[in-house]
């Protein structure tokens, strides 16, 4: 098992925002978690990576606890997250971008072959390599923030709402390069998102938040044809 | 007309030399913590005075010559100022950032800290000024109607230096680069695995060490050490940061030789009482046509 959660519990300050939540991600697979907007699905994301620790529960990456761990022990284990909104450094290039996120590895000649990888992946970085990140699109954005993730070389990507703010032609491009990097490198895919319809048409199993509980776990295509998540998240 | 120009001109690098590397300092970690190190100025009082119990230490107790004694006070002065610079962030700064507290706190701290330091040099040392002693013989050259000494040259050699291998660390490596990522998103900066609070420290111990050495080329050129020496020098290196743009150190730099600049040349023409009036006169008009500063644009260009 790749990561599994068990019984986290987060608070903020008095607010619990996650109350007592497990589900767990198999090595290889894509999984996602729906659920509406402050269910708890950043939160949670937040907590694998060690920036919001939990109050308790545990957090296992490959068998081994992580939630005591610092944001950059997280990274170093190959657990990387591309987060909400992007977040992409806007007066730095492309590749500046790009070698941030590669700032704890050290093979050079790694980070230059993972550097043609991503532009592979998306050629249209490959023409703004030395353009400033603000003064991209916001799917070249999302795509740079993905990017930017990868070039930690992550064993499992955790991203968050990547089709946010998108036209519905670059959510599909986007979400067909997800497949297309769990497919080629074995990358394990956790996927956060609003827009369940494609994210349960992508993954292979899911899960449904509610105001930090865990309420639905099945596969996605059994969730698809679910009639409450039909009602509530597919507007069917 | 054309030498007093070119005298003023070498007075005016001179001392915005000292405003320039103070100025590199609080841009540094404004770039990085949106924070104003108010105590910056005293920091690099304190690197004044480390300065002279270094030289002093390496002159008497040590017996050495003054080249080598200036080549030993150089880096324990530095290290030492940075060290400084680090503890306050660390007792001070951080414990505040934990409690993500508002930045209002954080300044009236910082301004606190520069008054502690004062306070504490007054306590220790006495109010007694303190006379820094030679390192280096002055060399005076006269070229045409110029007068130039060794240690002018010197203090603007250094500085320049001092920024273009500043620039290039912010520019070229992995850890200016972070330095700068932080300065846009840091809260998305440790999903990267950048260590943000090791980041903070080495922007820390460059803004201070940078100060421990101005504060160490600024005795030498004005041999008498007093603890409020750096309140004043502090809020003006402060105003060339800002004029410059804050946050952008190629604004710092240049902001700091405008002032010095400016400050010369009304002494040249006016009495000099009337320094301090105009310089901040001309400053407030400067950021009252461009509010960001010289380098402050759009924010692409921040630290």
């Amino acid at each position: 098992m790749m990561l599994s959660v068990k019984d986290l519990e987060v608070k903020y300050g008095n607010i619990q925002a996650l109350h007592g939540i497990s589900f767990h991600v198999n090595e290889g697979e894509i999984v996602t978690l729906i659920g509406a907007n402050g269910a708890g699905k950043t939160t949670t994301l937040m907590s694998i990576c060690g920036i919001t620790p939990p109050r308790k529960g545990e957090i296992a990456f490959k068998g081994s606890r992580i939630h005591h761990l610092k944001p950059e022990s997280i990274v170093q284990l190959g657990i990387c997250q591309v987060p909400e909104g992007r977040r992409i450094f806007p007066g730095m290039t492309v590749v500046e971008n790009l070698e941030m996120g590669a700032f704890l590895r050290n093979d050079k000649a790694g980070i230059k072959s993972d550097l043609d990888m991503v532009f592979d992946l998306f050629p249209i970085l490959d023409q703004r390599r030395s353009q400033l990140g603000g003064t991209l699109s916001g799917g070249e954005q999302q795509m740079l923030a993905i990017s930017r993730a990868l070039m930690a070389r992550p064993r499992l990507l955790l991203l968050d709402e990547p089709s946010l703010g998108l036209a519905p032609l670059i959510i599909q491009q986007i979400f067909e390069i997800i497949k297309k990097i769990n497919k080629e490198s074995g990358t394990t895919i956790f996927l956060v998102e609003q827009n369940a319809n494609q994210a349960l048409k992508l993954a292979h199993r899911g899960y449904v938040m509610e105001n930090g509980r865990i309420t639905l776990v099945d596969k996605a295509s059994v969730l698809l044809e679910n009639d409450e998540v039909k009602k509530a998240y597919l507007g069917l | 007309m054309l030498e007093s120009f070119l005298q003023n001109l070498i007075n005016a690098l001179q001392w915005g030399s000292f405003y320039a590397l103070i100025a590199l300092g609080y841009t540094l970690v404004y770039g990085v913590l949106t924070l104003i190190n108010f105590a910056h100025g005293d920091i690099f009082m304190v690197g004044a005075y480390i300065a002279f119990f270094a030289a002093s230490f390496a002159l008497t107790t040590l017996g050495l010559s003054g080249w080598a004694a200036l080549a030993l006070t150089i880096p324990i002065t530095m290290i030492l100022t940075a060290m400084v610079g680090v503890t306050l962030e660390r007792i001070a700064y951080r414990p505040l950032r934990r409690k993500g507290a508002n930045r209002l706190y954080v300044v009236i701290t910082a301004l606190m800290c520069g008054l502690i330091l004062e306070h504490s040099n007054l306590a220790i040392l006495g109010a007694s000024r303190k006379a820094f002693p030679t390192l280096i013989d002055l060399k005076i050259y006269h070229i045409g109607g110029v007068t130039i000494t060794n240690l002018n040259i010197a203090v603007i050699l250094v500085t320049s230096l001092v920024f273009i291998m500043l620039h290039k660390i912010v520019t070229k490596t992995r850890v200016g680069m972070a330095m700068r990522a932080i300065s846009y998103d840091k809260f998305a900066v440790p999903l990267m695995g950048i260590p943000l609070d090791n980041i903070i420290v080495i922007t820390f111990i460059l803004g201070s060490g940078l100060a421990g050495l101005a504060g160490l080329m600024f005795a030498m050129s004005y041999p008498v050490l007093e603890p409020y020496m750096g309140a004043l020098i502090g809020w003006k290196a402060f105003i060339a940061a800002v004029v410059g743009g804050i946050g952008d150190i190629r604004g710092a730099f240049l902001g700091g030789f405008l002032l010095g600049a400016v400050e010369i040349m009304v002494v040249a023409f006016f009495p000099s009482t009337l320094r301090d009036l105009i310089a901040f006169t001309v400053l407030l008009v400067i950021l009252t046509l461009r509010p960001t500063g010289l380098f402050g644009i759009a924010k692409t260009t921040k630290i």
